[in-house]
């Protein structure tokens, strides 16, 4: 089942690749598996992530697609008896390899979460945090550029310019996701992961945290782990389809939607199964 | 009739009245469980409870008062010529009919009067037990007939007997509250006396305390000196050496078990540190006394130093070994309820293990570990055992860890110990620092309580 469908990815990419040659390759992964313990979470995943696009991975709950996520900050080695099989590669870097420090991975791959989680520290010290532990900014003035550049970037700057002494945990919470984003900008990553930034926000929060996404991609490669389809469409270039642990299908956002290739695929976005 | 052997037929008794409550409320239903208000054990309960809780009460009343009231009427019916008035004398004669009824050695020679009051004592006695035991067992059969009685599917048995229940659970906790308000009212009452004879402002704030005072008028002694400044200074200085040692001992083993050691070393650790909690004070006492204290002595005189042989460090060393598990536990359960969403976080953002504990783990456990400090220097600030064998009896007034000082807890001690006279001021100023001592960890706990309770607020 599985070879099957790997062919029909590499047949989908194949030609979308070849379509804009012009783009680099971000994060190249071949032949990715991940176990929980026992248990396989994910099969020989083969997937190429291109810069400043952003790529949507979408598919049915335990399908792998946040495991996929965590493995390319290594976000999984937090966790025991988790193990990672296969080629991650970032700029042509294994960075499953001992000569990557984890600490500069994450420097370089930031991460927003599902549930925000602010720091329980001021908003100015939840964006501090990262350039101050990274020594990209040391004195007063470098740290306050930067928390204002980021909360600009991030569109939270109005609505807390005034009140940055106050903790981040008493935002909205549509505000604190955004000041999550600020706080992972700050670090002045190239690779933003988001693994289901919009699962805990109302709609009108979705909305902004989306336009934001869109502003971002002029700076940043983004990954985004949704669960709805609309967000899929509305925020990525590519998206890719998993499924029970397998990557069904992958290419740009348009014809995922429109003409997918393969039946799952089909059923999923089509509201059959998921 | 012993006690316990009515206590048996009474229980016996109960458990009978279950069964025929069950049985009666289903035989009135026909067999068909359902047609019941409630299920057929709540009848059973129903009919136990009924008879328990009278017999049970009045069994207790009986014992209670058995025996004050026998006294009272041998002794009324003692012959005129030996009632002569004297409480100290009847007390006596109680007493020797008391020793003879029960088959005891008495103190003086046995008159006929005395052993005519103590058979009568004893005949009492019997006829009150036996008594006792009919009445107990009538009421028991009268009440399960009377419950048994009023049984039919339509009586609501579940709410009564959960009524009942809830009854029980307040009257349970109002007998621990009334203890503790019991024991705070006899420590007012007691230092209410001390300070009539001792102004507080001298007991508060005089800096000598030698609390000897002469027993009769004629006596050459101490007249006494009850400034408690000395002892409070001494308790502060053994915690705070105690918690120069369990303080960093304890966090820092709460930051390994939480955040670094593999979940089979947590399980092993954890426990093997909470046993540190279950040593007796006394098996800590004497290894103070006999192993820290010398031991200290010793290689004090290796580097020039002057170490006492009972010494405020050496007891305040090992109240911070015995304080550890107070805030090793309790900093590891609150760093391992803060989000782990917060630790990835910081992850996320490139921290190391060490930057995400020290500026996001302890800032968000900061509360806690407050809290289970507080709790820990409420435990060190009332320990008694250790103290008293090894920290010196001496009320110096010193800040210097190598010398002997006495505490709070060890004064008291020395000041009920032996016989006493217990309207002294000497004995009396135990009570007031008791009290003293009370307020200050109630203080103590209230602070930490209120820590904990608001750090808990922020993550629910």
């Amino acid at each position: 089942m599985g070879e099957v469908n790997m062919n029909n990815a590499v047949e989908v990419t194949a030609p979308v690749a070849s379509s804009d040659a012009a783009r680099e390759t971000k994060f190249h992964t071949r032949g990715v598996q991940v176990f929980y313990g026992e248990k396989q979470a994910l099969f020989d995943v083969d997937l190429d992530i291109y810069e400043n696009e952003v790529t949507a991975l979408i598919g049915p709950s335990g399908c792998g697609k946040s495991t996929y996520l965590r493995t390319l900050n290594r976000m999984n080695d937090t966790i025991d008896i988790c193990r990672v099989k296969g080629a991650i590669e970032l700029d042509g870097t294994d960075i499953y390899s001992g000569s990557i420090d984890v600490v500069h991975l994450r420097a370089r791959v930031g991460m927003v979460f599902q549930k925000p989680n602010p720091f329980p520290k001021s908003i100015y010290e939840n964006i501090a945090y990262g350039p101050r532990i990274h020594g990209i900014a040391t004195s007063k003035d470098d740290i306050d550029r930067i928390v204002e550049e980021s909360l600009i970037k991030a569109s939270l700057w109005e609505e807390v310019k005034d009140r940055l002494d106050e903790p981040g945990t008493g935002l909205s919470g549509g505000q604190q996701q955004r000041l999550c984003i600020a706080r992972a900008i700050a670090v002045q990553p190239e690779v933003i992961l988001m693994d289901e930034p919009c699962s805990a926000l109302d709609p009108i929060a979705t909305a902004r945290i989306e336009e934001l996404i869109d502003e971002l991609r002029d700076n940043f490669t983004i990954v985004i782990v949704t669960h709805s389809m609309q967000q899929a469409a509305r925020v990525s270039q590519r998206t890719a389809f998993f499924h029970l642990g397998d990557l069904v299908e992958v290419g740009e956002t348009g014809k995922i939607f429109t003409t997918p290739q393969d039946q799952r695929t089909q059923d999923y976005i089509t509201g059959r199964f998921g | 009739m012993s006690f316990t052997f009515v206590l048996g037929a009474l229980i016996i008794l109960t458990v009978a009245g279950f069964y025929m409550g069950r049985s009666r409320s289903l035989a009135d239903a026909g067999g068909t469980a359902q047609r019941l208000h409630s299920r057929p054990h709540y009848y059973g309960y129903f009919v136990a409870l009924w008879c328990g809780i009278p017999t049970l009460l009045i069994l207790g009343v009986w014992t209670m008062f058995q025996t004050p009231i026998i006294e009272m009427l041998v002794q009324n019916s003692l012959p005129e010529t030996m009632l002569n008035g004297d409480p100290a004398e009847m007390s006596l004669i109680m007493n020797d009919i008391r020793n003879l009824a029960s088959g005891n050695i008495t103190s003086g020679e046995i008159t006929p009067q005395i052993q005519a009051a103590a058979d009568h004592y004893v005949s009492l006695n019997t006829t009150s037990s036996l008594a006792k035991f009919v009445v107990i067992l009538a009421i028991g059969i009268a009440a399960i007939a009377f419950a048994r009685s009023k049984i039919n599917p339509a009586l609501r048995a579940r709410n009564q007997v959960e009524k009942t229940m809830m009854a029980i659970l307040i009257v349970c906790s109002v007998i621990a509250i009334l203890t503790t308000v019991g024991i705070v009212m006899s420590l007012v009452f007691e230092s209410w006396r001390f300070f009539e004879k001792v102004s507080p402002a001298e007991f508060l704030f005089g800096l000598e305390w030698s609390p000897q005072t002469a027993l009769r008028s004629d006596q050459v002694g101490a007249s006494g000196a009850f400034g408690a400044i000395p002892l409070f200074a001494g308790t502060m200085l053994i915690s705070l050496v105690a918690m120069c040692v369990a303080g960093p001992v304890g966090l820092l083993s709460a930051i390994y078990m939480a955040e670094y050691a593999p979940t089979k070393v947590r399980g092993a650790v954890k426990p093997a540190l909470e046993v540190l909690a279950g040593i007796p004070t006394v098996v800590y006492g004497f290894f103070a006394a006999l192993t820290v204290a010398p031991f200290l002595r010793d290689q004090g005189t290796m580097f020039g130093l002057d170490i006492s042989s009972e010494s405020a460090l050496a007891a305040g060393l090992v109240m911070g070994i015995m304080i550890i598990p107070f805030v090793s536990s309790l900093s590891d359960d609150v760093i391992n309820a803060v989000p782990q969403s917060l630790r990835e976080g910081s992850l996320g953002l490139g921290a190391t293990k060490s930057e995400t504990i020290k500026r996001v783990i302890l800032p968000a456990a900061l509360p806690g570990i407050v809290g289970s400090f507080m709790l820990a220097i409420s435990r060190a600030i009332g320990e008694t055992m250790i103290v008293v064998m090894a920290a010196g009896l001496g009320a110096n007034l010193t800040a210097n860890p190598l010398e002997a000082v006495t505490t709070v807890t060890v004064q008291i001690v020395t000041l009920l110990v032996g016989d006493q006279e217990f309207d002294s001021a000497k004995t009396l100023a135990a009570f007031a620092l008791g009290l003293v001592l009370f307020c200050v960890t109630l203080c103590l706990n209230i602070i930490a309580m209120a820590v904990v309770n608001k750090y808990r607020e922020q993550y629910d």
